[in-house]
């Protein structure tokens, strides 16, 4: 128990990861704490464009990431959570339990 | 629209001093990108032979030139290469590889590796990407971030300038600091408008140096920016490409303020290469026990 | 009162001279790199055409990007305003205007009397809007005019990963290497730009009527594809490049 505790203390690396891009009119990553996130993919479910899947890192672990089709318009991909007048909803954010995952714009 | 401006000379290196037929494990890593390809082959964990080359239209070719390439005139035969890594935006279609791993934990392994455990900011300045990676002392990464959408601050990006201006790319950098003052530089948002304004500047009598200046500052802002985006600690590593443009890399460290900066040898270029090599090696020696 | 509007695109200067809600002239030249001469040149061209002398122009106001450069002008107003009051007198039952330029698209979210309520944009980036188009066409090594019919015939996309004019083109050239087909290269650059574009009208209200305008309206095979990825129709003017000079026109005689 004690072995398996000091493995995942120091074997799991944790990474932040910004997915998404940078262009003329802005930055526009989906930011991803790969130490909060366990793969649940509640957040997967909640995306209404399902611009997000769960995926086997370098280090094999399970985290969430950007789908690579999606990595370069993330603006155009999470609009639809985020209208220019009402209310900004973003549904993966809400969906996640630890908090793993936040929008930069 | 094809011109030979762009063209940079395709190498391969060996290492004088050692001998291969003495080494017990040779491992290789192949790093495909959009621009470049290199080969890398580690002789018991050192380099001992690499290339860099112009990727082509399909990968598991490009892939295989960069290997042929490397271990040309040394006597190695593929068969005597005991695993392969690749990497780089091609490396989920190279046939050869036993393993793919992500191009951003290549580059952080091979930086610690050439540069030292000191590293913690590796700036990737790719042929049409942009690359932020943070990691700690063993090289594993800690912070990534990476843009690939557009060519503002690329190599693809210099590529333009340097066929507009009629200059040799790997003359751009050196020409870019032979201006009397530094000139304001162009837009940093997108390498059309830069262009378009590059074309009014020469037309109002600028010179090439000083437009290329322009442009190197442009870039150097551009990166910058990118890199705040995750902080920038120390020490400090540029590889790709473009780190050879003394012109950008001067006045990114410029902006940056004086941070303190490790160079990376042999060849920053192939910092992605060894990375994928060393796992190549760790995935070997483990699949042995 | 016969009054001005100047549209200084990132491309091109639009003019269009007005007379008691009456066009008398329209008149376009390349923007250059000196946006206030060209404008000078353009406005003296309509000013010719209409057939009526400096003097009888009462007053001018200026748009477009470039808008705060023309120093002649009286007064200069927002795009997105221009936009919806020139939409609003052409078409009057549109509440949605969209308009996508050299450089840049816009989405305006417009009510009864042409006044804005809403607007969201793609802005600073060439892949967005007609520099696009340019950018392939180049590639393909055709004209514009050509490219718009070739992707008409086409009902298949070839590939396009590159979100950015400059990669895109480097991998169109290596696709055209591998033999695919032209037509449904031109095609998916067209869906591209047009799915682009309907992302960002999204984040308005999207009422009918839909009008499309500016220069990249002209091109049939944007306006097809915005049709397809709005699921609405869209009405494009005639002389829909010239939309926002008349608005700039309009406002100046108010």
């Amino acid at each position: 128990m004690l072995s398996w505790l000091l493995k995942r203390l120091v074997v799991a690396p944790t990474y932040i990861a910004n997915y998404g891009y940078t262009d003329g009119s802005g930055d526009y990553y989906i930011i991803v704490n790969t130490d909060k996130c366990d793969g649940c993919g509640k957040c997967v479910e909640a995306c209404v464009g399902g611009v997000l899947e769960v995926i086997t890192d370098d280090y094999d672990d399970k985290v969430l990431a950007v789908k690579k089709e999606h990595r370069k318009n993330v603006k155009y991909a999470c609009a639809p959570c985020k209208p220019i007048s009402g209310k900004r909803d973003l549904k993966c954010q809400s969906a996640c339990p630890s908090g793993a995952i936040t929008h930069s714009w | 629209m094809t011109t030979e401006y762009f063209r940079w000379i395709e190498y391969a290196w060996k290492n004088p001093d050692m001998d291969w037929h003495k080494a017990e494990t040779l491992v290789a890593g192949i790093d495909v990108g959009s621009v470049s390809s290199q080969g890398v082959v580690l002789a018991d964990g050192q380099i001992y032979c690499y290339s860099n080359t112009r990727t082509g239209s399909n990968s598991p070719d490009s892939a295989k030139k960069a290997l042929t390439m490397a271990i040309e005139g040394t006597g190695i035969r593929p068969e005597d290469i005991k695993f392969i890594v690749g990497t780089g935006y091609g490396r989920v279609n190279i046939p050869s590889a036993n393993k793919a791993i992500t191009e951003i934990a290549c580059h952080a392994r091979g930086a610690n590796f050439m540069g030292g455990p000191t590293i913690r900011t590796v700036l990737d300045m790719g042929g049409q990407d942009l690359k932020g990676i943070h990691c700690d002392e063993r090289g594993k990464v800690t912070q990534f971030l990476m843009n690939d959408k557009c060519a503002a601050g690329t190599g693809r990006g210099m590529e333009v300038m340097a066929e507009l201006l009629q200059v040799p790319i790997t003359e751009v950098g050196q020409m870019s600091l032979d201006v009397a003052e530094e000139p304001p530089s162009v837009s940093s948002t997108c390498v059309i408008f830069a262009k378009s304004e590059a074309i009014g500047l020469l037309r109002s009598g600028w010179t090439k140096n000083m437009v290329l200046a322009a442009y190197c500052s442009a870039m150097a802002h551009r990166v910058v920016g990118l890199l705040e985006r995750i902080g920038v600690e120390k020490d400090f590593a540029i590889t790709g490409g473009i780190s050879k443009n003394i012109g950008v890399v001067s006045r990114i460290l410029k902006e940056l303020g004086g941070i303190p900066t490790v160079t990376l040898k042999p060849d920053a270029q192939i910092a992605g290469g060894v990375g994928a090599a060393l796992f190549a090696r760790d995935l070997y020696l483990k699949s042995k026990k | 009162m016969i009054t001005a509007g100047i549209d200084v695109g990132a491309q091109a200067v639009k003019v269009v001279i007005v007379s008691d809600g009456k066009v008398l002239a329209r008149n376009l030249l390349p923007t250059g790199f000196d946006p206030q001469e060209s404008a000078q040149k353009a406005l003296d061209g309509a000013i010719h055409q209409a057939g009526i002398s400096r003097g009888d122009v009462k007053r001018i106001v200026a748009t477009g990007a470039g808008r705060k450069s023309i120093a002649f002008a009286d007064r200069n107003i927002t795009e997105v305003t221009a936009d919806a009051k020139g939409a609003n007198k052409l078409m009057p039952s549109v509440r949605t205007v969209i308009d996508i330029g050299a450089e840049e698209a816009r989405g305006i979210s417009c009510d009864a009397e042409g006044k804005v309520i809403d607007f969201a944009k793609n802005d600073k980036c060439a892949a967005g809007a007609g520099a696009f188009v340019e950018s392939m066409a180049r590639a393909l090594e055709i004209k514009v005019p050509e490219m718009i019919e070739i992707s008409l015939k086409s009902t298949k996309d070839a590939p396009i990963n590159a979100t950015c004019a400059v990669f895109a083109e480097s991998e169109v050239v290596s696709l055209i290497h591998t033999k695919i087909d032209k037509a449904d290269i031109a095609h998916a650059v067209h869906d591209a730009i047009a799915s682009r574009v309907a992302s960002m009208v999204r984040r308005i209200p999207i009422d009918k009527d839909v009008a499309l305008i500016g220069g990249v309206a002209n091109n049939a095979a944007i306006a097809e594809a915005m049709k397809k990825h709005l699921g609405v129709d869209v009405l494009v003017p005639e002389n829909p490049q010239f939309v926002s000079a008349l608005g700039a026109a309009l406002a100046a005689a108010a």
